[in-house]
């Protein structure tokens, strides 16, 4: 038969699609759990390291027993809990019009649109009070949308840490976010003034020890100007009446009656 | 053998696919800020070229001249994403880094240009010789890029400080240029040049 009758064609395009389909799917399907493995790993341990639970010798999975993982309806800031919310998937859900809502564009300030009505979020507590609260929160750097943990004291002012798991800014200059002398910065800083309005925020340059203001600020990255507006739009936004505020409200509220 | 030695190593200084058939230059310009992501994205290009030229040449005499470029097509993407799916579970921190670059492995063309210039015609070893010498052609560059890239932009070789930064407390102020994309089009210039002036049968008539 000539190679370039229909026929064989058709036969060799045929049983190529066929062999190269079996490889692909069983590369895919085979290594499956592993990959899943994987990315559970990756959020638990940027989990732990925004807590400042992560030493180089860390067991993740021992270490992340002491985290509770509880589900929250962002608008009024309640947990809830049920089935549906076991393994729940923020980004999965931000996605469905009917687990998520519209951001008005006023409001928008991390530019991402769309947010999920819940969110995981992840408690550390010794007895009945609250160490620990890590906050998921997202939106857009200067290429790509950035995810990240950001973990508060009990009295959700005092920042313990902020823990960038997925991004894709240039690395070393937005991709600076992961350097841990950066990310040091942020341990200790407040969130709030005393009368609970929004202080936190990154300059432009070096931030000036000797002012009153400069425990609710950060250095920004220098050659990274964009990327790091972008984080402090975002991290404005969860904080705000939009994001986390109702939740951290009812928290604060709590911490007090218990305290 | 002394054919088998000149498919395998030709590639790497005389014949080379980025500094003299100036293919692949895309994913040069891209990984290269890293060694890290360098080393790992050689490896997978090579692998890529071996197995694809290898496939193409083990069924060229039964290949359709009609859709010839589908079919190489079609292996190369498979492996490619074979290829991306075992990073993905095996090395997860630079799958994460090199993201969206090994699946357009499938569109570098060094592949595409050994299947169809070198695998279509000749026999399944020295294809897939032909295969590795360009990977590692390709692997010289990218990793020579990467090297000065990643000294000179941030202080480090592999992710270890060889130069302590300033902001770290060090002496040595990065040079931002280098760990943008242009950086890597001169120091590849540069390459070229030196390559060029080396070995002066490369040098294109006007």
């Amino acid at each position: 038969m000539s190679n370039d009758s229909i026929t064989k064609t058709l036969l060799v395009a045929a049983a190529l699609c066929i062999v190269c389909s079996i490889l692909v799917s069983s590369a895919a399907v085979g290594l499956k759990p592993i990959q899943e493995f994987n990315k559970q790993l990756e959020t638990k341990k940027n989990i732990l390291m925004a807590a400042g639970l992560l030493e180089a010798d860390t067991d993740i999975e021992t270490a992340f027993k002491k985290i509770e993982i509880k589900t929250v309806n962002i608008d009024i800031g309640d947990f809830v809990t049920g089935d549906q919310f076991k393994n729940f998937d923020q980004k999965k859900a931000a996605k469905d019009p009917k687990l998520s809502v519209l951001i008005p564009d006023k409001l928008d300030l991390g530019k991402i649109k769309r947010r999920s009505k819940f969110a995981s979020i992840y408690l550390v507590k010794s007895g009945q009070e609250i160490e620990t609260i890590i906050l998921p929160i997202h939106g857009k750097g200067l290429w790509s949308t950035m995810y990240a943990f950001l973990a508060l004291e009990g009295n959700t002012n005092v920042v313990k840490g902020l823990s960038f798991y997925e991004h894709g800014e240039t690395p070393g200059l937005g991709g600076e976010v992961d350097n841990p002398f950066w990310k040091k910065q942020w341990i200790g800083k407040k969130i709030y003034n005393p009368d609970w309005s929004l202080a936190i925020n990154i300059l432009k340059g070096k931030v000036n020890p000797a002012k009153a203001e400069a425990i609710h600020q950060i250095d920004g990255l220098s050659g990274a100007t964009l990327t790091t507006v972008g984080i402090n739009n975002f991290i404005k936004y969860w904080l705000g009446e939009n994001g986390f505020d109702p939740l951290l409200k009812k928290l604060r509220k709590q911490g007090e009656e218990n305290g | 053998m002394a054919k088998a030695r000149e498919v395998l190593f030709d590639p790497v200084f005389k014949n080379n696919p980025i500094a003299l058939q100036v293919l692949g230059i895309c994913s040069a310009l891209a990984v290269t800020s890293k060694l890290e992501t360098v080393i790992v994205m050689s490896i997978a290009l090579t692998f890529v070229t071996t197995f694809a030229n290898g496939a193409v040449s083990l069924i060229r005499n039964h290949i359709p001249n009609a859709i010839r470029i589908i079919v190489q097509m079609t292996i190369i993407a498979s492996l490619v994403i074979i290829v991306d799916q075992v990073l993905k579970a095996y090395a997860f921190q630079i799958s994460k880094q090199l993201s969206v670059f090994v699946g357009l492995i499938i569109t570098n063309c060094i592949v595409m240009g050994r299947t169809e210039a070198y695998a279509m015609k000749n026999g399944v070893f020295s294809s897939m010789l032909d295969g590795i010498g360009n990977g590692l052609g390709y692997s010289i560059i990218l990793i020579t890029v990467g090297v000065i890239r990643e000294l000179f932009g941030s202080g480090k070789l592999l992710g270890m400080t060889v130069f302590k930064v300033s902001t770290e407390g060090g002496w040595y102020i990065p040079n931002g240029l280098m760990l943008l994309a242009p950086s890597a089009f001169f120091i590849i210039g540069l390459i070229i040049w030196a390559l060029r002036t080396w070995k002066k049968d490369q040098v294109e008539e006007d």
